[in-house]
Parts: structure tokens; sequence; C-alpha cells
């Protein structure tokens, strides 16, 4: 039974039914629950996630049967790890399953895809070489010479296999910046399709060409040009499905961050779920300002302060109700008249009128220290030999007057821990050496930045997980949710369509611009 | 009974003796209109494309209430002069002629008349 209550604890809404089986898995234990994961009408809607169990949900105690549990199982909600160092396709749940840190399995899934399609790239580029030089290899003797044309057919072929070389590289060689749950689905069509596209072509040429040792060279060769030819219009359509489709944009993504509802509006094309995500986070980096758990405690130490007084006494018996208590507690709380607003704007007042001071003090201070140094011109280089310093010397020499008043202004707006004095001192020695002012100094400490600018340790949020309700590789609609967990935090992604837009036109003739004076006085006689 | 409000014009003949002032001749009231101006702006006219010259203000005492001109008044005629297409300079001058003592003016007012009916059951 205990296992029970368990496996019930999860640490969100969505997962919380899922979290039953998995964590059978993941314990091993021989229920006769767990081959329900592994049925192939569920398998895209599988859940996968291995996080600290939470408390648990009000109104959900040991009460619950598991005959329950089971009946939601079906809920639609999907969870997919999709952490940034390993990858998982449809094949490896069960793996999965086991310990994270067992990643052998998963990175041979990547490399698996990888080395399919290299061999496949390579095989294809041989193809019109191998058409063009088995004749003259097998059976020379017996082949029409075929003058001008032939070597003319020659050149073409070799600089369209270069176009081909570059085009492919351009667009296929690239260092992959993520890695996404599924299958890409259009890499994969094409790869698909390029195969069969070979294959058919050296199928033809294997029992028309090679078992007949058919004499027409010229007619081989044209036939190898024409593979070629056919490959560079692949090539195009390849640009065409896996770069253009997606420019332009069709739905308008919101992106809320679920601890302090920051918002940001992106612009997206047709793109897949799972793209759509990538995009969302690479955004999410640069634009978003840092997640900062001291900021948030204000508010979780007012709430707790406001159910903290009151005390739920059952009265009727030795029935245990906890919805019922909470329910209760719940409407109590919201009758009670207190004034945890007045402390509200009292506190925020307060805080506002502090950080204005701190700000003002550090401002100032600043601005001193910087008035003391001075670059140094060429001439005067020779006049003071003594004094002169590289820029990490004069960072040191500056930095204790300004010290005290940055470190005050980082408590008050609870910044600290995101810079360390040594970030501090080459910050202001970056900044001496590229003659910057106070002002530029001080830009990154005023205001929170994203999250790029801050040490990889501070992040807070490197690993992710996409959770949604359609399959990851569907492509996005008009009213779709999708969220992106990560540890302390969660994105949730709201996905709108741009209306369509009717624009009519209006001529206005210069001509008629022509304008009248409208009066109306008043005469006395 | 039963009573029922109704609007309606009617025309009025008032005789203005002019009041020396000084050097000029006062007849103690401001104009407004004319087809010049803009018509919409004027508060008094009933139709608002009405371009005619209208009484816009009445000075106390003056020559123009004690011979009973009304704010509101929209003047027809002036001398025989018509008024009712003309631009508001030609207004001004036509009432502010030096050698007349007297003007004498045609004027539509609307006023309210309450028409009391018996109601059909006695």
């Amino acid at each position: 039974m205990s296992a029970a209550m368990d496996t019930e604890s999860t640490y969100s809404g969505y997962s919380h039914y899922s979290g039953h089986s998995k964590k059978a898995h993941r314990q091993g234990r021989d229920r006769h629950k767990s081959p329900r994961s592994k049925d192939g009408s569920r398998s895209e809607k599988s859940v996968t996630i291995q996080t600290p169990p939470a408390e648990p949900l009000l109104g959900n105690d040991a009460s619950r049967a598991e005959e329950g549990q089971d009946d939601n199982w079906g809920e639609t909600t999907t969870a997919i790890t999709g952490t940034s160092e390993h990858s998982i396709s449809q094949e490896d749940i069960a793996r999965i399953s086991k310990d994270l840190e067992d990643s052998v399995g998963l990175d041979c899934k990547r490399y698996l895809g990888l080395t399919v399609a290299a061999v496949l790239g390579l095989l294809v580029f041989l193809t019109p070489i191998a058409f063009i030089l088995l004749p003259q290899i097998l059976w020379r003797d017996d082949l029409e010479p075929c003058g001008t044309v032939c070597e003319g057919l020659f050149i073409s072929v070799a600089f369209k296999l270069l176009i081909l070389l570059i085009g492919t590289w351009a667009l296929f060689f690239r260092q992959p910046k993520a890695d996404i749950p599924r299958v890409f689905v259009f890499r994969a069509l094409l790869l698909v399709l390029i195969f069969l596209f070979v294959f058919s072509y050296w199928l033809f040429y294997g029992v028309r060409i090679l078992d007949s040792k058919d004499t027409n060279y010229q007619g081989i060769v044209q036939y190898a040009v024409s593979l070629v030819d056919a490959l560079l219009f692949i090539h195009y359509l390849a640009i065409v499905l896996l770069e253009l489709r997606q420019l332009q944009p069709m739905f308008t993504v919101k992106v809320v961050r679920s601890t302090d509802g920051e918002s940001r509006y992106y612009s997206l094309g047709h793109l897949s779920i799972q793209r759509a995500a990538l995009v969302v986070l690479e955004n999410y980096y640069k634009d978003f300002t840092v997640y900062n758990p001291a900021l948030l405690t204000a508010s979780k130490s007012r709430a707790a302060k406001h159910m903290a007084g009151l005390k739920v006494y059952n009265v009727d018996g030795p029935g245990n109700n906890a919805s019922g208590q909470s329910r209760a507690m719940i409407a109590a709380a919201a009758r009670r008249r207190d004034s945890s607003h007045n402390e509200l704007y009292y506190e925020e007042a307060d805080h506002e009128r502090r950080v204005k001071k701190r700000r003002a003090r550090l401002v100032v201070a600043v601005e001193e220290a910087f008035t003391h140094i001075k670059r140094l011109q060429a001439e005067e280089q020779q006049k003071a030999p003594g004094e002169m310093m590289d820029p990490r010397e004069a960072a040191q020499a500056i930095f204790p007057s300004m010290a005290r008043a940055l470190q005050k202004y980082l408590r008050t707006t609870r910044q600290q821990q995101y810079h360390s004095m040594e970030s501090i001192l080459q910050h202001l020695s970056f900044c001496i050496t590229n003659n910057m002012t106070s002002k530029a100094f001080l830009e990154r400490y005023l205001n929170p930045g994203p999250t790029l600018q801050y040490d990889r340790d501070r992040w807070f949020s490197k690993q992710w997980t996409l959770v949604s309700e359609e399959a990851v590789t569907s492509g996005l609609q008009d009213g779709i949710v999708f969220v992106l967990k990560c540890l302390d935090f969660s994105l949730v992604v709201n996905v709108k369509k741009i209306p369509f837009i009717k624009l009519s036109e209006e001529f206005i003739d210069p001509k008629s611009h022509k304008f009248v004076l409208r009066l109306q006085s008043e005469t006395s006689v | 009974y039963s009573a029922i409000l109704t609007f309606f014009s009617s025309q009025q003949r008032i005789e203005i003796h002019k009041l020396r002032q000084g050097d000029n001749l006062i007849l103690g009231f401001s104009i407004g209109g004319g087809i010049d101006q803009d018509p919409t702006q004027n508060p008094f006219s009933e139709d608002k494309t009405d371009k005619g010259i209208y009484v816009t203000r009445v000075t106390e005492g003056g020559p123009a209430e004690v011979a009973g001109l009304q704010i509101g008044d929209k003047i027809m005629q002036v001398n025989g002069w018509d008024m009712t297409m003309v631009t508001h300079d030609q207004a001004r001058k036509r009432l502010t002629k030096r050698n007349e003592e007297v003007v004498r003016l045609l004027v539509t007012r609307q006023s309210l008349q309450k028409a009391v009916q018996q109601s059909m059951m006695s």
C-alpha cells in the first residue's frame, strides 16, 4: 500500500496519473500493470520522467484505489524526456525507464541515424561515377566510340556532382544544435525518397545495361547525367521542405514562465511541435530575464502566513475527509478580513525606495571611480612610466571604492549570487579595456539580464522536458498548448494562428486634396 | 384633458429704433450665420443646413430687446432687403447703415404652443 502512495505522488498535475506505472518500471517491480506502457497504440503517449516526489496533491490520499488509477491510465497526457544531452526514440521507451545516467544505448541511437545518412549520401554520390566507369572497366572493347558529346557530358556530370556536393555540405552538414525526442519527419522522408530513387536506378542499370552489356556508351553516360539532374532536383526539394517552408510566419506563440508570469510572443511558421519547442527554447535564453528563485520567496511567505492561522477541527467523527477539510480552510481564509494587501503595498513601496537609494549611491560611486582611470596616450607613456597599469591592475585599483556600494545594491535586488567578485573584476577590466563609461559598466548589474549573460552554473535550466497532448511530430495548429518543463519552473506555450487579413485598396486622386475654411462668426450690431 | 406640445414657427415684424452711442448707432444684438459660414455650428437653427442669419445675443435693455427681438430669431428681411442668402458681412452692413435710424425686421421665431385637446370621453 505504501508503494501505491509513493507512485501517486508526482510533481505535476499532468503526469500525475502516468507517474504510476513508470515508477513501477523504475523500481523493477513485477506489476501486472506494467505491460500497459508497452502497448503499441499508446507508445506515443508514454511517460518517462524521473523526478523527486513532491508533496501529495490535495485530496490524494491512501483511499484512492489502484483500480481507479488504472481507469485513468488512458489519460491523454504525454511527457517525453528530451534532455539536451540524450536523444530518445520511440523504440527505446523500455530502456529509458532505467537510470538516466545509463546513456550509452541512447547515444548509439543518435549516431546510428547519422551513419545511415552518411552511408546513403556516399552511395548516392558515387553512383553516377560508377554508372560511367563500370562499362569502361567491364567491356571496354565492345563499346562504341563516343567522342566530343561524351566528353561534354563528362564535364557536365563532374560539375553537377561538385555543385551537389557543395549544396549537400551546406544544407546537411551542420553541427546539430539540439537533440529532439522524435525523428525529424522530413529528413527521414527525404532519405527514404533518395534511397528508393537510387535503388530503382541501380535496378534498371543492372538489368538493362550490365546484364545485356549495352554497347551504346553515349546512352549510358546520358543515363548517368539524368540521375545527377534528378539528384539536384531532390536537393531543391530538400531545401524547400526543410528550410523554406517554415520561414513564412503562420503562428504566433505566447510563452509564459510559470513562476513569475514573464511572457513573450514569437512568430513561427509551419513547424512540428518539437521544432517549435526548440525555437522557443533558443529564444528563451536570450529574451527572458534569468530565473531568480530569491525573488519568489516573498509571495510564498505571504501565502503561508495567510493560511497559517487557521486550524481545522473535525467535529463529526473519525471520518477523515481530506478534500472537505481543505475546502473549508480555503473558504475560511477567503472570508477572513486581514490586511495582507496593506502589508504588500507598504512593503513594495519601501522596497522601491530602498532600491532607488542604493542605486543612486552605486551610480555615484562608480562614476567617481571611473574618473580616476584615464587611458594613457602614446606620448605620455614616457612621462609617467611608474604608473602604467594593464586593465586588470587598473580594475583592481578602483574596485575597492565601489565594492561596498555594488554589493549592497546586489543584495537589495537579490542578485548577489549571480555575480562573484572575480566576475565583477573581469567585467570591470573588460569595460576599462574597451573604453566604456560607468553607465556601460553598470548596465549589467542594474537590471537582471537574460540567462545567457550569466555563468552556466547559475542557470537553473539546462535540461528540458516537452509535455504535450498531441504527438510531438505533428504540426502546429491554432489552440495547441504545450509545456516545457525544467526542474524549477516551466514555460507554458500557447499557439495562436495569425488571422487572415483582408486588405483592400482605395485610390485617392491627389487633385482631390482641397479644403475649405468653415467659420462661425458672431458680430454685434 | 390631454395636452400636446408642438413647435411651430411664427413670423414677427419688429421695428427697432437705433440708439446713438457716441459716433455709432447700435441696435443691441449680435448676429451669426451667413452663406459663407458653417451652418452646422449654429445652435439655434432647426435644420443644420440653414445658412440664414440668426440672432445669437440680445443685450439687456437695448433697443432690440425693447422692440421685442428674441435670441434665436431668424432674420428674413431687413427694411425689405432679403437676408436669407447673404454673407455674414453683407448682413452686418445692411443692419448698420449709417443714414438709417429705424430698421424694420421680418423675423421667424420658433415657439412652443400647448394645444389643449379635449379627450374623446367627456
